[in-house]
């Protein structure tokens, strides 16, 4: 386990993300006391919906990230629709419209790079199940920062395409089952 | 060598962020273009792509090329400023300018309208043939500024790729249309080429939120996902500019994700529509 203690955790997921993430988010304490970045690949007008959905069964606070807000831990944030979301220096939020990334705005990509950058070693980021390749150079970048790499084992993701490739572009990364991650985060979270 | 002269390593993007850093600066000082404010994490994602496509190593190497060649200039603000937009992007947004602010604005025998950061002109053209239905052109000035001369010349043309006119034409009428698009453009060659009477009203100039200053009093400031860009400090001074630029009670429409909540202008302004980040000038 790294040295570093963790500040932040980024997660990415796409097909199957709400079932995944009703698996992991429900799970974690209130007071949890890091705080959660999250990229899940939406059409462009289904604003709120997941906000609504994950707040009415979180003990954690959930979010949609606002531009500019400082990060605080045990709150869950989640990128709007259509903007991507990024992490600043001085660990706020920033929102962009660039154009999308991997056909995707939010895209997992743009944050993984902009929160390796911006915690370092002191990142864990988590690509779960979905079809498509987002994420794959964004948890390279948290490799190569320090951070902690961790993708969702094939046979536990839905559509395992997403964490086959993330794996591909980061080898050292670890393999974890839901289960697996659940007690894992918790054990981080608290060092 | 001096063991001591060698410093502990730094991590590849730590010396990359010195770099940009300099970068910034020298894009300032040489042109008086002032990114050093902009969102930082942003603004390195846009030049690690300028820095790859226009086949530099290292952004030292682009530096030197940007401070040597000014033909580096234009190809670098490409990447720093151009923002892909929609007509009647957010029909939610004009559908409210339409139905709550128009109104207020019809009591003025003369209108003064700044769409601040136009890129390249969707968002004005949208308020132009928004303004001709609600029957306010004929007295409405429109100001559309933004630092990008490739940009400005873009929206002072007036041509669109033809494949986004039905994106376009939904987003028109969600906000309200009482005419059809395609009453302002004619279709040429893979283009839509929109009717040059539309900016017939329109001053179009190069004018930055950073440095620059008011330049006329408006009642409207349509200003969109432009202030995500930049950092806090700098938002307060655009809004700031916003601020001084309106005249009593009159609007301004902020992108769906902006606030003014972090800003300390935020008393100069009463939320108007406030799902649709439209606010109106307060009294001092």
């Amino acid at each position: 386990m790294s040295a570093t203690p963790i500040e932040a955790i980024a997660i990415g997921a796409s097909a199957g993300a709400v079932q995944a993430l009703l698996r992991i988010l429900p799970a974690l304490p209130a007071g949890f006391p890091v705080p959660l970045l999250i990229v899940v690949h939406v059409p462009p007008d289904r604003s709120n919906a997941l906000v609504a959905l994950f707040a009415a069964k979180c003990r954690v606070a959930v979010r949609e990230a606002e531009d500019k807000e400082p990060v605080l831990p045990g709150t869950v944030y989640f990128a709007p629709s259509d903007y991507h979301l990024l992490v600043e220096a001085d660990r706020s939020l920033s929102l962009s419209m660039d154009e999308p990334v991997n056909h995707s705005r939010p895209a997992i990509d743009v944050l993984l790079e902009s929160a390796a950058d911006a915690y370092g070693a002191a990142l864990a980021a988590i690509i779960l199940t979905g079809a498509n390749h987002d994420g794959a150079v964004g948890l390279r970048a948290v490799c190569d920062a320090g951070g902690i790499a961790i993708v969702q084992d094939f046979t536990d993701a839905q559509v395992s395409t997403m964490p086959e490739a993330a794996l591909a572009a980061c080898p050292s990364a670890r393999i974890m089952t839901l289960d697996d991650l659940i007690p894992y985060l918790l054990t981080l979270a608290a060092q | 060598m001096d063991a001591a002269l060698v410093q502990d390593a730094l991590p590849q993007n730590g010396v990359e962020d010195i770099e940009i850093q300099l970068l910034l600066e020298a894009l300032y000082q040489r042109y008086h273009y002032d990114f050093r404010h902009y969102a930082r994490a942003s603004i390195k994602r846009r030049l690690l792509q300028a820095r790859g496509q226009l086949g530099f190593a290292s952004f030292s190497a682009m530096q030197d090329h940007l401070l040597h060649d000014p033909a580096t200039l234009p190809r670098l603000l490409n990447y720093l400023t151009v923002q892909v937009s929609e007509m009647f992007r957010d029909p939610a947004y004009f559908r409210a300018l339409r139905e709550k602010v128009i109104p207020h604005l019809r009591t003025y025998p003369s209108l003064k309208v700044w769409v601040a950061g136009c890129s390249n002109g969707e968002e004005l053209y949208s308020l132009s043939i928004l303004f001709r239905e609600e029957g306010l052109d004929q007295r409405t000035l429109f100001y559309a500024t933004d630092i990008n001369p490739t940009a400005l010349k873009a929206a002072e043309t007036g041509v669109y790729p033809l494949d986004q006119i039905r994106k376009f034409t939904e987003n028109h009428q969600k906000s309200g249309a009482r005419s059809s698009l395609s009453d302002y453009y004619t279709a040429d060659y893979g283009r839509a080429v929109f009717d040059k009477s539309l900016r017939s009203q329109v001053v179009f100039s190069d004018h930055s939120l950073v440095t620059d200053a008011v330049f006329a009093e408006m009642h409207l400031i349509s200003c969109r996902n432009v202030l995500i860009y930049f950092d806090r400090a700098l938002q307060d001074r655009a809004l700031g500019l916003f601020r001084d630029s309106l005249a009593r009670k009159g609007f301004l429409g902020l992108g769906s994700k902006e606030s003014l909540r972090f800003s300390a202008h935020a008393p100069a302004f009463a939320d108007f529509v406030r799902e649709e980040k439209i606010y109106q000038r307060q009294d001092a």
